[in-house]
């Protein structure tokens, strides 16, 4: 069994080279400058693209399989496997709407966003934990793939928006549209910074250990893996030769998470900065031609067309799934817990979205932001809420 | 009451945008506009044509999707708030003014703003109920308000439309009839073969599919309605109940809430992940996290009173069934659900002593005490006895020379006892606890020794009756049908007919997945030599682009 469990990693590894090289070739899909045209040459790449994109999803979803297997239970009961089991939905909702819309362009932005959710997800402990007692329920597998499921398809229509946006936004002169543009682009680095940092220091082995008191009072003791620059409440260092916090923080803020979101800003914003150097663009504007060749009344349809695809399935994982198992396991449909209520947002706000779009006519232009902002608070649900916000749904 | 009359001689009910019959534009706005507002067929609203009594405004500014969306984004960012710092119903304490020192003191200054604001009990203050009823109006009023015109327009649609409505759909040709007679059977043929529904008018066509679509948002808005009534009825007494209760091993005890039903626990269970016996592909895992559990379980026994007990009676229960209660595997009986929520190890029941002698060390016997009804007097036989005096089940110290209990919880159990031998028959007093003994009236020859105690688990059950469980899930149900309807559906027609010139008019509308429709509509162009559409709305984007270009 343990063999599997490294055949299985092995198999993601495969995938995520795929994904590299995938987007790769859609790059060389879509390099002409003129719209609506489509030489042999760029097909030809596109082909590959999408050819090398299905080798890297089934070889996802071998991983995902093999994992099962090994495990006896679905991967996705704690962050590593979810994040991992929703970049690979990214990935196969990307397939998806591809057959339906034959755009590389999509693929160039989708694959990237992907990638980049799965180095985050390898960021956290990968081993195989056995299921705690609530956890254990056939409802979790439902309940958790319908709802990843949803929110990947959401994801499609913010990268249709992107796209949107990278070639409607005007970026030679100042706007509120450009600064924003480049803040989603600027976000995106971060995350990067968050894999970047994290590799770094774990390369490096770092650990620092200290014992401090939690907002209950309590002694408690907690190890690092970053150089700690704030100190949890009341610290008393056990590592001596660890560099000491700068600041000490009140027992309500955990200085671990703060520690690490800070050094993800730090080299997320030095990479960020390189880039810039380097290049001397914005990145929106170094991206910019690769969107050019988009069909903007295309991209807003797939990006409207993903919201009604994803909302049902959302609706039904990520509500109507999770009410009944909180019924079976929590013995209350619904109690407002910080996860739950965050489901509910994201809910709400597509609905927003669609009311929005056919009432006011948001179309174009504010479609593509709403969609974005779909995908950040889709995002900020997995992220923050799981590490920031704990309630019942944190895992381990 | 003023009636537009169109000059196709349609009578109109004021506020049409479109006429009803021949679909020219009536108002002036309508007219200007490149591409008819196709919402609604243009038809005429109630909450467009009148607007004078007080319901009228009521009922209009329910029924504006402005406002429902308004409703939407407050309840939205209310609910986000609320997630800031934990609701008083995750915080570990209760009554006001211990919430109220618990946010003042975990989260400082701004826990007790946020406390004091009542962000603390969000989701159950007046106001965020009062936003939910407001949403839930508005859907009713927005769906009434659009459902009933947009069924009767669809219903007695025309076949032959004015050039003026041809024109400005957006998907639109207009040219030479190049197979003349046979063009509209041939189109009528494909788009049968597409599974169009077609008819035929006079030199006209109309092909339409998937009109149920357009219902699909009334019936998700039925759907949350029903949702929204299954969650409002749980306030009324019957419906809904939620009760805890706290059962020790060996126990016995009346279901709070639920007439004439016991629950015996037989034992509590509790399993971890052990790293020997567990699959190999967790040890890693078990070796960073620690010991991880993977069962908590109250094996139990459920009673029914028999028919003729009086209420309380305990005498003859009838065993209806043996069951283990698991995490995510509730017991179920009638209305009823017991789930496995907490659990207490180790609760003191019974403590052995021994009575000797101090300076020989001879044994008069052993005495047990069931600590949740000790006796008051134990024969040890052999002429010893003991009386206790003082049972202190959670006893925390002696104050002005008395012993006291903190709960009546058996945490530290400590009794004052009197004990009679052959030898003493005028009685010794000792005060005994776990770890101590006390003389309060000098040096005793005989000692009441502490051997060993019995401990059981308690298992901390929640019951739950829920009668509206039912009717959230047909309004799930339903929601699900409405939306899928709505979104995997679309509604899609095709408009052909010939002008007065001789020319080809074709239009065609879908009220979503233009991508798709355009696909057919190429099909049915190939196959009748139709003039070739364009997409009106991608080409003055295009056009847009271009005047952009220039200028920049
Ligand atoms: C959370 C609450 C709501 C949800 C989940 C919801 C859901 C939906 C969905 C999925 C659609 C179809 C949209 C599309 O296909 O693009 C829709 C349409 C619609 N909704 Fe809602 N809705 C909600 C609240 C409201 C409210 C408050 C109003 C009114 C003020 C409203 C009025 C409408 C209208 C007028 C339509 C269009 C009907 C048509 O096109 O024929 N909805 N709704």
């Amino acid at each position: 069994m343990t063999q599997l469990v490294s055949i299985s990693s092995n198999l993601l590894f495969v995938a995520f080279v795929c994904y590299l090289i995938a987007t790769l070739f859609f790059g060389g899909a879509v390099k002409g400058t003129k719209v609506g045209t489509t030489s042999n040459s760029e097909k030809r790449w596109g082909l590959l693209g999408i050819i090398v994109t299905i080798i890297g999803f089934i070889s996802h979803l071998a991983y995902f399989i093999t994992r099962w297997i090994a495990g006896g239970h679905a991967p996705v009961s704690n962050l590593f496997e979810f994040t991992t089991a929703f970049g690979m939905m990214v990935v196969g909702s990307f397939i998806l709407i591809y057959f339906i819309y034959k755009t590389p362009v999509l693929g160039l932005f989708a694959l990237p966003i992907a990638i980049i959710i799965i180095g985050y997800a390898s960021m956290f402990p990968s081993e195989i934990t056995p299921l705690i007692p609530a956890l254990k329920s056939y409802w979790l597998y439902v309940h958790v793939i319908t709802a990843a499921l949803g929110e990947s398809i959401l994801a499609i229509s913010a990268v249709a928006g992107l796209v949107y946006l990278l070639k409607s936004v005007d970026i030679s002169k100042k706007s509120k549209q450009r600064f924003w543009l480049e803040a989603v682009m600027y976000t995106l680095i971060l995350a990067v910074g968050f894999v970047a940092s994290t590799t770094t220091f774990s390369l490096m082995d770092y650990e620092a250990s200290f014992n401090y008191v939690d907002k209950e009072q309590k002694a408690k003791s907690i190890i690092y893996n970053t150089p700690p620059l704030f100190g949890m409440n009341e610290y008393e260092a056990l590592t001596p030769e660890a560099m000491t916090p700068l600041v000490e923080t009140p027992s309500i803020i955990n200085a671990k998470k703060l520690t690490t979101v800070t050094w993800s800003l730090l080299f997320g914003t030095l990479l960020y900065g390189l880039i810039r150097l380097i290049t001397r663009k914005p990145i929106s504007a170094l991206l910019k031609p690769f969107a050019q060749k988009a069909n903007l009344q295309l991209m807003d349809e797939i990006g409207y067309r993903a919201v009604s695809i994803g909302f049902p399935i959302f609706t039904l994982g990520a509500l109507i799934f999770a009410m009944i198992w909180a019924h079976e396991a929590w013995a209350r449909f619904w109690g407002w817990d910080p996860k739950e209520v965050w489901a509910l947002i994201t809910w709400l706000f597509y609905a927003a979205f669609m009311h929005l779009r056919f009432s006011k006519g948001w179309q174009g232009e504010k479609s593509a932001w709403l969609a974005v902002i779909g995908f950040i608070i889709i995002m900020f649900n997995l992220i923050a809420v799981n590490l920031i916000i704990a309630g019942l749904h944190s895992y381990a | 009451m003023n009636n537009i009359i169109c000059a196709c001689g349609h009578e109109n009910p004021e506020g049409t945008v479109l006429c009803g019959n021949c679909g020219r534009p009536l108002t002036t706005e309508a007219k200007k506009q490149k591409l008819a507002d196709m919402r609604y067929e243009g038809t005429a609203r109630r909450s467009q044509t009148y607007n004078k009594s007080i319901i009228d405004k009521v009922w209009n500014f329910f029924s504006s999707v402005k406002v429902g969306i308004s409703l939407i984004i407050i309840i939205l960012v209310a609910a986000a708030i609320g997630t800031i710092l934990p609701q008083v119903l995750f915080v570990p304490v209760r009554g006001a003014a211990e919430i109220a020192a618990y946010y003042e003191r975990v989260y400082g200054s701004f826990g007790s703003i946020y406390n004091w604001l009542g962000l603390s009990d969000l989701y159950g203050s007046w106001w965020f109920q009062t936003l939910i009823g407001m949403l839930g109006i508005s859907i009713i009023v927005a769906s009434l308000d659009r459902v009933v015109p947009l069924y009767k327009s669809l219903k007695k649609q025309r076949t032959r439309r004015h050039g003026s409505f041809m024109k400005s759909q957006r998907l639109f040709a207009q040219g030479e009839n190049i197979l003349g007679e046979d063009t509209l059977s041939i189109s009528e043929e494909k788009l049968k073969d597409l599974r169009y529904k077609v008819k035929r008018e006079k030199g006209a066509l109309l092909a339409e599919k998937g009109r149920f679509a357009r219902w699909g948002p009334y019936v998700n808005h039925v759907g949350l309605i029903i949702f929204l009534l299954g969650v409002m009825l749980r306030t009324l007494p019957g419906f809904y109940m939620d009760e805890t209760m706290w059962l020790r091993e060996g126990e016995t005890l009346a279901i709070p809430e639920v007439p004439g039903f016991y629950l015996e626990s037989k034992e509590f269970i509790l399993e971890t992940y052990d790293k020997e016996q567990t699959d190999e592909v967790f040890g890693e895992a078990i070796e960073r996290v620690g010991t991880i559990a993977s069962n908590f379980q109250t094996d139990v026994v459920l009673y029914k009173n028999s028919e003729d007990a009086l209420p309380g009676q305990t005498t003859d229960l009838i065993e209806v069934k043996k069951e283990s209660i698991q995490v995510n595997k509730p017991l179920k009986f009638e209305d009823y659900a017991i789930y496995q929520m907490d659990f207490r190890l180790d609760e003191l029941s019974t403590m052995h002593f021994n009575l000797s002698n101090k300076a020989t060390g001879e044994s008069l016997g052993d005495l047990s005490i069931n600590l949740d009804k000790p006796e008051p007097f134990y024969d040890l036989g052999n002429g010893a006895t003991v009386e206790l005096k003082g049972y202190y089940p959670d006893f925390s110290g002696f104050e002005n020379g008395e012993p006291q209990t903190k709960s009546p919880v058996p945490n530290n159990p400590a009794f004052l006892v009197e004990m009679i031998t052959p030898e003493t028959p005028k009685g010794e007093t000792s005060f005994v606890a776990i770890k101590q003994t006390v003389e309060p009236f000098g040096d005793n020859n005989y000692k009441l020794e502490f051997q060993s105690v019995d401990t059981r688990d308690i298992s901390g059950l929640t019951i739950r009756k829920d009668k509206t469980l039912w009717i959230l899930a047909l309004g799930g149900v339903i929601f699900m049908i409405g939306v899928a309807q709505g979104s995997y559906f679309n509604h899609r027609r095709i408009w052909i007919h010939e002008n007065n010139d001789g020319q080809l008019v074709v239009a065609a509308h879908t009220n979503k997945n233009w991508f798709g429709i355009k696909k057919e509509l190429d099909q049915v162009t190939e196959t009748a030599q139709l003039p070739q559409y364009i997409d009106q709305q991608d080409a003055e984007d295009q056009e847009l682009k271009k005047d952009g270009e220039k200028s920049s």
